[in-house]
């Protein structure tokens, strides 16, 4: 009896992992930016592009508004085909866009805006890439959407699509 | 001529232990750094990793080491932007309970069968 | 082409072949002839010969860099050199099962024309349950990783395989790691057939003891070129990661250890009969599991295959399927000892095996649940973890030293009951160790005390086998060698961890940086072309405090198919240390940003596996027990 009982415990924990790992071969195993809780803005200094100023972040996220931080480089090839979405979104009023230059060097950024528009409001340089870090960003190119409260509500981890904007206008109207 | 050699000897010795600490930092954040994994690679602590998320780490890390921070703290740091998988050592909170005390259970269930298996009196 | 054809109707064949075998290996084992059907040697030959033709055609393929074959074609390249599009055959999924099916095919055959004075029934029963799991693996390969698939058009080019797996070390750990790694196969189905024909007894664990050592042998061999690749390849001097890859080929390793010392108390007593059962189970379900974990995409690891769930389900239902198996045979068929037999007395060779496998099986589990948890807790409840070096080594570290005592006092007791013979020696062993440990470490580490039991653990295992090794009779040698061989592995270990140094900098070409041993000097860069990578080698000359001065030569590669650019470190090895440099570029920049290590004892990591296997080996040839 004592033996058919360590059987039948032994088999349920053997059903057990084999759903685990059946379940677990569907999932990604790289990371995945599930981070739907809210997270603070982070408190930086940095400066401004075109002037070459030194800005507090305070400053930047003056307004009670959504903003969106779009982390981007000219040497980033996806970051021109997310560009034409950024334009977009910029349209809108309740949102304000601040970039982040990643990495790059000054002359070609500016070529990059000149030649494809520029929508944000403000643009901060990064130029070793410690500031990416500080809003916990994987590389480039990645956006992250700032509520009114001055709280990270969502992070996109690649190129915007049109999934991605749309999702965006439906949480800031 | 003295106070010249006393001011060389106050000033060497801060230029010694600004290299010894330095040594020391450098320590502290190979072993930070060995503990980090570097997201976008596979499998890769930042350490050992030349990516550019690596680089932008660890000079992040350099920073907040010189700015005083504990290893802890930078941990903390690390964990509140990306979460704990960014962290090799699992901190032992509700998620990790099992996986730390597990192994040790069944050390005592395997010292509690061998308890059984084993005659002590002659 | 041809051989594209050729191959994969091989497979097929072999296939078919397997399923008759099974036919004719039923039918004989209900016959009343007490000699086994030659046929079923033949058609055993037969199938591992399909298999080896079909592995030829693949090779064949490579060689001549035929990119109509879909697996050629995503691994190789024609600027490739000779060697490794040969190695490029199994370095790759499809390939690598290939394998598999070679080692699994090869060791029926094998076990087949070496057990003939074994009962016919349990052979059969044997032959049955490995050609269940080559059938799998047929089915696996034709079904999911067909290494035959045919591309149209033909591609001109293939994509080239990674050029970090263009290593002389990485071609030949594959085979070597399988012969230990899937040999254990034997083992399963050999415990199997002994359960179901109760034949679980002191002759069959004379039996089986030479393919536990055999397996066990290549599976240590195996490891250690995988390590010694990681050391030379990725260049972080680091040499094992506890990755989920790596940890996946160490476990079958800690229970095949298990079971061997478990197997000399049934070959000697005739004792713990289910519990080898288990443990024979347990390291095969370990090598699939680890072929699981490693091909299905379900872990994140610097060594993974290329990743296809649909593998990994196949895979996971044929695990489980081998699981449910052998649970059932074994609930059904196990016969428990008579209860007194598996008691022992404490002072004991009986119960040091115990204590051996009660450590055994708690680092396999630390292993184990550090390497599944993760996957646990993201399926549970979506909260991501990493479990890394430090959570393996926190719990690992504190056992060692009781580990190493043990493993120092076991081996001395004898059979049944036993005194501790010659206890003033055992005394004065410790004293020096102590003493020895704490002379050394006292000026060089802050950990004092935790240091100073682990190595003095370590340095009393050393004296007491090397006393064994050179100053008693040879009666058990193989043992002893092992034994002094772990204790030179773990020394080895410590001392090199406490003992190693690093340096990190950038630095421009004529620059000179000062440390506080000596001086790098980067004297100056040279260009070089080869078949399929340019390179900018380093010069460098690196003085130390004594004067001495030793020239390092890193290497940047860019490697042109695929587009990958490699660092490869230059490693100056002696008897006591290896000095080790690795130089990258820093982007945009016109210095190189440089490690320098200087790790004592690193090749006396690799000497101490050598003779742990040596041990194992002599333990093979020998031929009383």
């Amino acid at each position: 009896m004592k033996k058919n009982l360590k059987l039948i415990i032994f088999l349920i924990f053997l059903i057990f992992c084999f759903i685990i790992f059946y379940k677990g071969l569907n999932k990604p195993n790289t990371y995945t930016p599930k981070n739907n809780a809210e997270k603070n803005l982070p408190i930086f200094k940095s400066e401004d592009f075109f002037t070459n100023t030194p800005i507090e972040s305070k400053k930047v996220f003056g307004e009670k508004s959504y903003y969106i931080v779009n982390i981007w480089a000219s040497w980033c090839v996806p970051c021109r085909k997310e560009h034409s979405l950024l334009m977009e979104l910029n349209k809108n009023q309740s949102i304000k866009l601040i970039g982040l230059n990643y990495k790059d060097n000054l002359g070609n950024a500016k070529k990059f805006i000149d030649e494809l528009g520029n929508p944000y409001m403000q643009i901060l340089i990064d130029k070793d890439g410690t500031l990416a870090v500080e809003f916990g960003a994987y590389g480039v190119p990645e956006t992250f959407l700032i509520d009114k409260n001055k709280k990270i509500i969502k992070k996109f981890v690649g190129p915007l699509n049109r999934g991605i904007v749309e999702e965006i206008k439906s949480i800031i109207k | 001529m003295k106070t010249l050699r006393i001011f060389l000897i106050i000033f060497l010795s801060i230029g010694f232990s600004q290299l010894e600490s330095s040594e020391k930092n450098d320590e502290l954040k190979n072993k930070i750094l060995k503990n980090i994994r570097c997201l976008i690679c596979q499998g890769q602590s930042v350490y050992d990793s030349e990516s550019d998320f690596a680089s932008s780490i660890k000079l992040i890390v350099n920073k907040k080491i010189k700015d005083g921070m504990s290893e802890d703290q930078v941990y903390e740091f690390l964990r509140e932007r990306y979460g704990d998988w960014i962290i090799y050592d699992p901190q032992l909170n509700k998620n990790t309970y099992v996986l730390w005390l597990l192994p040790l259970l069944l050390f005592l269930v395997g010292g509690a069968i061998m308890r059984k298996k084993i005659i002590f009196k002659k | 082409m041809l051989a594209n054809q050729i191959g994969y109707y091989s497979l097929i064949l072999g296939l078919i072949f397997s399923i008759y075998l099974c036919v004719i290996a039923v039918k004989d084992f209900n016959n009343k002839i007490k000699k086994l059907n030659p046929n079923i040697i033949t058609l055993s030959f037969l199938q591992l010969t399909f298999v080896i033709i079909s592995f030829l055609s693949l090779i064949m393929s490579f060689i001549k860099s035929d990119f109509s074959n879909e697996t050629v074609f995503n691994n190789s390249h024609t600027t490739k050199p000779l060697f490794y599009k040969i190695a490029g055959t199994w370095g790759n999924h499809e390939g690598s099962l290939l394998l598999w099916l070679l080692v699994l095919t090869l060791f029926i055959f094998l076990f087949l024309i070496k057990s003939r004075e074994q009962p016919k029934k349990y052979r059969i029963s044997t032959l049955l349950f490995q050609q269940l799991i080559i059938i799998g693996f047929f089915l696996f390969v034709l079904m999911t990783s067909n290494p035959f698939n045919y591309l149209f058009p033909i591609p001109s080019e293939g994509l080239g395989l990674n050029p970090i797996l263009q290593d002389p070390a990485l071609a030949i750990h594959p085979p070597l790691l399988y012969l230990g790694y899937v040999g254990s196969s034997i083992i399963f189905s050999a415990s199997l057939a002994a359960v179901t024909q109760n034949y679980i007894s002191k002759e069959w664990g004379q039996h089986i003891k030479k393919w536990v050592l055999i397996s066990w042998v290549f599976l240590t061999i195996g490891i250690m070129l995988g390590s010694i690749w990681a050391y030379y390849e990725l260049g972080w001097g680091g040499f094992w990661f506890w990755d989920p890859v790596e940890n996946v080929s160490l476990m079958p390793w800690l229970t095949l250890t298990a079971l061997l010392h478990c197997i000399l108390v049934l070959e000697k007593r005739g004792a713990l009969t289910s519990w080898v059962v288990i443990l024979s189970i347990t390291t095969f379900t370990l090598s699939m599991c680890g072929t699981f974990l490693v091909r299905s995409g379900i872990l994140n690891s610097v060594h993974t295959f290329a990743n296809d769930p649909a593998r990994g389900i196949f895979i996971l239902i044929f695990l489980f399927i081998l699981i449910f198996l052998s649970l059932g045979i074994f609930f059904l068929f196990n016969k428990e000892n008579n209860r007194d037999t598996n008691n022992f007395f404490w002072l004991s060779k009986e119960s040091s095996i115990l204590v051996n496998n009660w450590f055994m099986m708690y680092f396999l589990s630390v292993v184990l649940i550090g390497t599944v948890y993760p996957i646990f807790l993201d399926v549970i409840s979506t909260e991501k973890i990493s479990v890394g070096p430090p959570f393996y080594h926190k719990l690992i570290t504190p056992f060692l030293a009781p580990f190493l005592l043990f493993m120092a006092f076991g081996p001395k007791l004898k059979w049944i009951k036993s005194k501790i013979e010659n206890k003033s020696l055992l005394i004065i062993f410790l004293v020096i160790s102590v003493t020895l440990t704490f002379l050394i470490l006292k000026n060089i580490t802050t950990d004092l005390l935790f240091y100073t039991i682990l190595i003095s653990a370590a340095f009393f295992l050393f004296f007491t086998t090397s006393k064994e090794l050179f100053f008693k009779k040879f009666n058990n040698i193989s043992q002893a060698i092992a034994h002094f061989g772990f204790s030179l592995f773990i020394l080895s270990i410590l001392f090199n961890g406490i003992l190693s140094s690093e340096i990190t900098t950038n630095i421009k070409v004529g620059e000179r940086y000062n440390y506080k041993d000596g001086e790098i000097f980067f004297e100056k860069i040279e260009e070089k072309s080869q078949s399929n990578f340019n390179s900018i080698i380093g010069y460098f000359k690196v003085t130390n405090d004594k004067g001495k001065v030793v020239e390092l030569n890193p290497e940047i590669r860019f490697y042109n198919q695929p587009i990958i650019i490699t660092s490869e470190a230059d490693i100056r090895t002696t008897l006591l240390e290896d000095r080790f440099l690795v130089m990258n570029i820093v982007k945009g920049n016109e210095f190189f940003n440089i490690r320098y290590q200087v790790k004592p004892f690193m090749l006396w990591i690799w000497i101490s596996v050598l003779i742990i296997s040596l041990g194992g080996l002599m333990s093979v040839s020998k031929k009383k027990i």
